[in-house]
């Protein structure tokens, strides 16, 4: 029992982290119905920026976090105007050619510039261990996870109550009706690259504070975000954070219940089976 | 009767698009469904032809039950529909759009061209067959798919909205195209919400509001009827 | 005519590469060339012309791969026999699993088909009868065109990788040639239209997925006997199925010879920066191949195929003839 509820707990703070970047994603999708299959590498971006800040800096995590953020953001507006913007004109197979393609770019420019060693942040204010009950989880892993739920928190109340959030939810819903209220989706493609990329950066800076650095970190992770979004339903953000939990529980619990090298295939089984039953996912639009 | 529906319900999240609507189609005919944007047209339609499955109701077509049967049997059994949002395949030429409909009846390529340049000649995009369907202007993207529904040689076509966005020249051609259709012994549905264009093709009307039937007859008849011109111009019109 | 003389030339080009270019590493890529060419003509039945992209084409590679080496294995049967059972299995397996899956819309199907591969990747490297994380090695036989080995020079692997993608070629053209190939476009185009003029969409789009995965099993077996050896981790990898995806877009999807094209760049790109960067384990190889993918996606979004076309007409929209 012990173990369980010790795997649960984990789950949900994977989870809380999964949703977050899982968040990201979505909300690129929603707005352009783009994937972006370099989301992964923009992940270990994050993770690399944070992990310099402490090494080189002396920065503590949780201190570099707003300024990962912001280079993230700045990294997502320039792939936006330099990319993704000339693709638009393409087909969906030129937008995906062109992602995966800057997946590849980033990995090759982390493995030249990084090396492909795995680095790992040390000792910071996170460090330690939290009980409660039977339960004992790294305290690094709740302090992630609670920097996880306050950004999600923001990036909702950014949609929710702010004039740019109600012209990106316009945007998303309908973009000529959009344009004809005098919203420019151009700019508004760019806030959502923003935001995504900035997202998905605090992700990585949350991760960076236990999980090991490396240029291939991304690939699992983004995988895992497609996921995630997939199964909480396009462009629905509430979906996403929802869809997170659940798919960090399940690799948890099937890590304990079944066998740790097909944690991850579990969770990707979930998904084709609440796919078949709900094609639009959990929470999406039919 | 070619096409009797009986009795269909259709609800979303609780909402009736479609209330226990009945109504029958005579061979040959052209009736015309009317209603204001949201009474439901679509939506029955979409239950009529397969694309969406009635929650209660029949619909029959040359006598056999039909309902829930889907699109491609039905077009197979020769009910074809055009949509309101168009649908032409846009990198395809105007001739394989409508190859793709003739091959339904014939099976081989060469059979399938020709029926499909007979057809666009005689809805006068013969000259256009080379372009791709999406440099065609909106009123032969229309004609297209008329086209290519005409090509799998049906029984019934339904129309919806074919005449909106058209200007007044190209209405004149939809009609005269409507009727030379109906001449070949084609039947005919045809989906508007404008009462003009209707009225003068159509030998019966049924008019739809907030999913339910609220009358069904000649157009003279409808357009005299309270109901109706409630519907359309609110419910003052109707007592004055 | 054109089109014939055209299709001349590329044979012609294709049968005296290796006379021209010699070396082992110009014969490896030709050989590479060439699997590629034929998985992306493979990839481009379903997912260019069908329009239903798929990122888990390595399952049906991997599948025929391991089916004929296990025949081969346990019960000394021939590979080329292999081979057509691996394609009948590949065939029943996207049968199977797209029934389920082709309901599902746009990006919703292209994840679905990586979480397949996934699934399938993971099953297999746990498996200990597959030979687990260690993989199968094949038996050494004398070297003939019997027991599809060769031990003498690769040039004869040359030669069975063009038959191979000529196969692929000619079931794509003749797919072209009749009322699937029409079909399959208008279910990529817009499949509610499709259905409209009486298209049974569910019912081609499996036919596709069948073909397609017969295919590129096809270039699962001659992989197997080629390298002589295969494990999970070479035959079931995600990157595996994203290139089989990119050679036939980079080249032109829906385009019998797009996939040609797109093998003939990127997969002599991706050796050369490889054999020349990738040493060191720096990334300058992932740096250069990633870049240029971009490039490409950026200045050419609708494949090299449409580059000539574009030259010739810049204005004027493509105008097809109808075969």
């Amino acid at each position: 029992m012990d173990i369980l509820a010790q795997s649960v707990t984990s789950g949900v703070l994977l989870g809380l982290i999964l949703a977050l970047s899982a968040a990201g994603l979505t909300l690129i999708w929603g707005v352009m119905d783009i994937v972006n299959f370099a989301h992964g590498d923009f992940l270990m971006l994050g993770m690399y920026g944070t992990f310099f800040a402490w090494s080189i800096l002396g920065l503590d995590p949780l201190v570099a976090l707003p300024g990962v953020v912001i280079a993230l953001a700045a990294v997502g507006v320039v792939v936006y105007a330099t990319i993704i913007r000339p693709v638009l004109r393409g087909s969906v197979l030129a937008q995906i050619f062109a992602t995966f393609g800057l997946g590849i770019l980033l990995r090759g420019l982390a493995q030249f510039f990084f090396s492909p060693a795995f680095r790992q942040v040390g000792e910071t204010a996170s460090s330690g261990i939290v009980a409660a009950g039977p339960v004992s989880v790294g305290r690094e892993q709740v302090v992630a996870a609670a920097g996880a739920l306050i950004v999600s928190l923001l990036l909702f109340a950014i949609l929710d109550r702010t004039t740019l959030g109600t012209a990106l939810r316009a945007t998303a819903e309908d973009r000529t009706a959009a344009e004809l209220m005098g919203i420019d989706s151009a700019r508004m493609f760019a806030l959502a690259w923003a935001l995504g990329a900035g997202c998905v950066g605090a992700a990585g800076a949350l991760l960076a504070i236990y999980f090991p650095i490396f240029p291939d970190v991304g690939a699992t992770f983004g995988l895992l975000a497609f996921v995630t979004v997939a199964l909480g339903g396009f462009g629905s953000v509430t979906g996403a954070v929802f869809a997170g939990i659940l798919i960090g529980v399940v690799v948890n619990l099937a890590g304990v219940l079944v066998d740790p090298s097909y944690k991850f295939a579990i969770a990707y089984a979930l998904y084709l089976v609440v796919l078949s039953i709900r094609p639009q996912g959990l929470l999406g639009r039919a | 009767m070619l096409l009797e529906v009986a009795g269909l319900t259709k609800s979303f999240g609780g909402v009736n698009a479609n209330d226990d609507i009945s109504f029958s189609v005579p061979e040959g005919a052209i009736v015309g469904l009317l209603g204001p944007n949201g009474a439901g047209k679509t939506t029955l339609f979409n239950c009529i032809t397969g694309f969406l499955r009635p929650d209660a109701g029949r619909v029959r077509f040359a006598g056999v039950d039909v309902t829930g049967r889907s699109p491609s049997d039905l077009a197979r059994r020769g009910l074809v529909r055009t949509f309101q949002v168009m649908r032409v395949f846009p990198s395809l030429t105007a001739l394989e759009n409508v190859q793709v409909g003739a091959l339904l009846r014939r099976g081989r390529l060469g059979e399938a061209r020709r029926s499909a340049l007979d057809v666009l000649d005689e809805l006068g995009l013969g000259a256009r067959a080379d372009v791709d369907a999406r440099d065609l202007t909106t009123a032969e993207r229309k004609r297209l798919e008329i086209a290519r529904a005409l090509a799998t040689e049906p029984r019934a076509i339904l129309l919806d909205e074919a005449m909106s966005g058209l200007n007044p020249k190209e209405v004149g051609d939809a009609v005269a195209l409507v009727q030379r259709l109906r001449a070949r012994g084609i039947t005919i549905v045809l989906v508007e919400h404008v009462l003009e264009v209707v009225m003068p093709l159509a030998e019966t009307v049924v008019v739809l509001q907030q999913g339910r039937k609220i009358a069904e007859g000649p157009p003279q008849q409808i357009a005299r009827d309270p109901a109706v011109i409630a519907a359309y111009l609110g419910p003052r019109f109707a007592q004055g | 005519m054109r089109k014939r003389l055209a299709l001349a030339g590329v044979a012609l080009v294709l049968i005296g590469y290796p006379f021209v270019f010699g070396s082992a590493t110009a014969i490896n890529i030709g050989v590479l060339v060439m699997l590629f060419a034929m998985l992306g003509t493979a990839w481009n039945l379903l997912g260019g012309y069908a329009g239903q992209i798929s990122f888990g084409h390595g399952v049906f590679f991997g599948l025929g791969a391991y089916t004929s080496t296990l025949l081969l294995r346990q019960f000394g049967l021939s590979p080329w026999a292999g081979m057509l059972a691996g394609a009948a299995l590949a065939a029943a397996v996207a049968i199977v699993v797209g029934w389920p899956t082709f309901r599902l819309a746009g990006h919703y199907f292209a994840i679905a088909t990586i979480v397949v591969g996934e699934i399938t990747h993971t099953i297999v490297r746990n498996a200990d009868a597959l030979g687990g994380a260690r993989g199968l090695s094949l038996p050494i036989l004398p070297g003939s065109f019997l027991n599809y080995e060769f031990h003498e020079g690769r040039l004869p692997y040359y030669f069975v990788a063009l038959g191979l993608y000529t196969v692929a070629l000619l079931v794509t053209l003749e797919v072209e040639r009749r009322r699937i190939g029409f079909y399959l476009r208008a279910i990529r185009e817009d499949q509610t239209a499709a259905q409209s003029v009486g298209v049974s969409v569910l019912q081609y789009k499996l036919a596709a997925a069948a073909l397609s995965a017969a295919l590129a099993a096809l270039g699962g077996t001659f992989y197997a006997q080629y390298v002589l050896f295969i494990d999970a981790d070479s035959v079931f990898p995600l990157s595996l199925s994203i290139l089989i995806a990119l050679v036939p877009i980079l080249g032109g999807a829906g385009h019998a010879i797009g996939p040609l094209l797109g093998a003939a760049v990127l997969i002599p790109l991706s050796e050369l920066t490889r054999i020349t960067f990738g040493g060191t384990g720096q990334g300058l190889d992932l740096v250069i191949y990633g870049g240029l993918i971009v490039i490409i996606a950026v200045l050419q979004p609708g494949g090299l195929v449409t580059l000539p076309r574009r030259l010739h007409s810049p204005v004027a929209p493509g105008r097809k003839g109808s075969a």
